[in-house]
C-alpha cells in the first residue's frame, strides 16, 4: 500500500499504476458534481468545463459569499452509489480519471474504471473540516441554477487525502467487504 | 404602560428565544456531544495500527476538533433539521415555530447550515432551509414549568440507510426477538459504509409504518451510554452491537472492528396484523444537542 502524490490533470498510465489500499494526496483542480450534475449530463447536456484527466468530487459543500469571493465552509464527500447509473458514461465520454466520494460504487463503475482507466477514491465521510482544510481556493462555479449544494464548484486543493478503494484492475474493497461481512453475519444469524 | 415598556415586554422574549435557538443550531452543527466523542475516539484502540479503519477514526477525531475550534459545520450535510420541543400547557407553540424558523434562516446565512431544502418536483432550492416540511417540529406538552428543546441534524447519507421490515420475513424470521435481531443486522449489512459508519441505530419494534419510523428516530435522543430500562431490550441492544462489530464492515466500510457505536431500541404497541421493525441509521457525525429554556427564552441549562 503506497502513498502517492497526484497532480490534476492526471494521465491514464499514472491512474493504472494505482491499487486498492493506496493512499493518494491530490493537488490541483477538483470539480464537484453530484446527483443533479450527473443527471443533467446523462440527459445530454455537455459539461461546462473540460473534464479530461480531471477528478469529479461527489460533494455538496457549504459555501458562503464573503464580498466577491466564495468561501468554502465545509466540504466532505457525499454517498456515491446514487451516481452508479451515470458514472460509467461520464468516464467513457469525458475521460475523467477518477471520482472522489464515499461508500463506494457498483459493478458498472468498476467495469468502467478498468476499461477507460479510472479509480474510485474514498474520502472520509463526515470529515468536512479535514477536507475543507485542503481546499485552498474556490476558483469558480457553474450550473448554480441547480442550487448551491448541487452546482459544479471549481476547487483548488493541496494534499487532499483519499484512499483508493476501486482500481483500474477490477478490484473493489467494497465488494470484498460486502461478501466477507455477509458470510460472517450469516454465520451469526439467530435461529 | 408606555409604548417602550410594551415593546420591551413583547419583543424582548422573542429576541431572546431567537438568540437561544440560533446558538443551539450553531452548537449542534459544530460541536459533537461528549457521549459521541467518547464513543468514537474510544473505538480507535480497537483497530489495527496502520489500518484504513484506524486512519478513518483518526481523521474523524481530527475533524471533531477542527469543527469545534473553528465553529464550522462538522459535516457539510447539515441534514434534516428536527426540533423536539416540550412546552408547558398554554405556551404559544406557533410563536416558537415562527421564531425557530427565523433562527434557521439566520443560521443558513451564517453558514452553520447548508441550503438543504429542495422542492421535490421542480428541484428548486429555497436557499434558506425553509419550505413545506422544513424545518421539522415535534411538539409535546408536559407538566414542567419550563420549555425543553432538543435539536437533531440528520444527514441524508445516513437517512437513506433507514429501513423498515415487516415480519414474518422469508429470510429474516418470525415475529419474535430473533426475527427482530436478524432484521437489524440485515440493515447493518446493507448499509455497509454508505451511512458514514461507525453508525448508531435507533430502532422501533411495533407501531404503524409512520409512527414506527418516528419513534425509531426518537431513540437517537437517548445518551449513548445509557442502559435500556427494559432488560430484554437492553440485552438485545448489546447483542446487536456485538454481532455488528464482528461483521468486519468497520469504519466507512473499510473493514475493521468498529461498525456500530450503539443500538437503541424502543417499542410501540402494534396491531395484531402488523409487526414492523423500523430502523433509523445515524452516522458517526451524530449531531444532537438541547437546552432547557425559561419562559423568557433564556437558556437555563445546555443538554448533552
Amino acid at each position: 500500500m503506497a502513498l502517492v502524490k497526484l497532480t490534476t490533470p492526471i494521465d491514464e498510465q499514472t491512474i493504472r499504476s494505482l491499487h486498492v489500499g493506496d493512499t493518494v494526496n491530490i493537488t490541483g483542480r477538483l470539480y464537484t458534481g453530484r446527483d443533479a450534475v450527473h443527471h443533467r449530463i446523462h440527459t445530454g447536456t455537455k459539461p461546462p468545463v473540460d473534464l479530461e484527466g480531471q477528478i469529479i468530487y461527489h460533494c455538496g459543500p457549504v459555501m458562503v459569499k464573503e464580498g466577491d469571493q466564495w468561501v468554502c465552509k465545509a466540504a466532505g464527500p457525499t454517498t456515491s452509489s446514487r451516481e452508479e447509473p451515470y458514472q460509467w458514461e461520464v468516464m467513457r465520454d469525458y475521460k475523467i480519471r477518477g471520482v472522489i466520494g464515499k461508500g463506494g460504487m457498483g459493478e458498472k463503475t468498476l467495469a468502467a474504471c478498468k476499461e477507460y482507466g479510472a479509480v474510485y477514491l474514498h474520502a472520509i465521510g463526515g470529515a468536512a473540516q479535514v477536507c475543507a482544510a485542503s481546499i485552498k481556493r474556490v476558483d469558480g462555479v457553474d450550473w448554480m441554477d441547480l442550487g448551491s449544494p448541487e452546482a459544479i464548484w471549481h476547487l483548488w486543493v493541496e494534499d487532499f487525502m483519499a484512499i483508493v478503494t476501486m482500481d483500474a484492475h477490477g478490484q473493489s474493497l467494497h465488494k470484498n467487504v460486502f461478501e466477507d461481512s455477509k458470510a460472517r453475519l450469516e454465520a451469526m444469524k439467530a435461529h | 404602560m408606555s409604548a417602550t415598556a410594551q415593546n420591551l415586554e413583547s419583543i424582548s422574549p422573542e429576541a431572546t428565544l431567537f438568540e437561544s435557538i440560533l446558538e443551539l443550531i450553531r452548537r449542534t452543527s459544530t460541536q459533537l456531544p461528549d457521549d459521541v466523542v467518547r464513543a468514537v475516539t474510544g473505538a480507535r484502540k480497537n483497530e489495527a495500527e496502520g489500518s484504513n479503519a484506524e486512519v478513518a477514526l483518526n481523521v474523524i477525531g481530527c475533524n471533531i476538533g477542527l469543527a469545534r475550534d473553528s465553529s464550522l459545520p462538522l459535516c457539510q450535510d447539515t441534514g434534516t433539521i428536527l426540533f423536539y420541543v416540550h412546552t408547558p400547557a398554554g405556551y404559544d407553540q406557533l410563536a416558537f415555530e415562527e421564531i425557530a424558523t427565523e433562527a434557521v434562516r439566520e443560521a443558513t446565512k451564517k453558514g452553520y447550515l447548508r441550503q438543504n431544502s429542495v422542492d421535490s418536483i421542480t428541484g428548486k432550492n429555497s436557499g434558506d432551509n425553509t419550505g413545506p416540511g422544513s424545518p421539522v417540529f415535534h411538539f409535546h406538552q408536559w407538566r414542567e414549568p419550563h420549555v425543553e428543546v432538543k435539536l437533531m441534524l440528520k444527514g441524508g447519507g445516513c437517512e437513506n440507510m433507514n429501513v423498515q421490515y415487516s415480519l414474518p420475513h422469508p429470510d429474516l424470521g418470525n415475529r419474535d426477538l430473533k426475527g427482530v435481531e436478524n432484521a437489524i443486522l440485515d440493515c447493518v449489512l446493507q448499509a455497509q459504509g454508505q451511512g458514514c459508519g461507525p453508525g448508531i441505530l435507533g430502532v422501533c419494534i411495533g407501531g404503524d409504518r409512520g409512527t414506527g419510523y418516528g419513534f425509531a428516530k426518537e431513540q437517537l435522543l437517548r445518551l449513548l451510554d445509557d442502559t435500556n430500562p427494559d432488560p430484554v431490550l437492553a440485552e438485545l441492544e448489546e447483542r446487536v452491537v456485538e454481532k455488528a462489530n464482528q461483521s468486519g464492515i468497520g469504519p466507512m466500510g473499510f473493514g475493521g472492528k468498529t461498525t456500530l457505536l450503539a443500538c437503541k431500541i424502543g417499542t410501540r404497541n402494534r396491531l395484531p396484523a402488523s409487526f414492523f421493525v423500523s430502523i433509523a441509521y445515524m452516522c458517526w457525525a451524530y449531531r444532537r444537542r438541547g437546552a432547557q429554556l425559561d419562559l423568557g427564552g433564556n437558556v437555563t441549562e445546555w443538554l448533552y
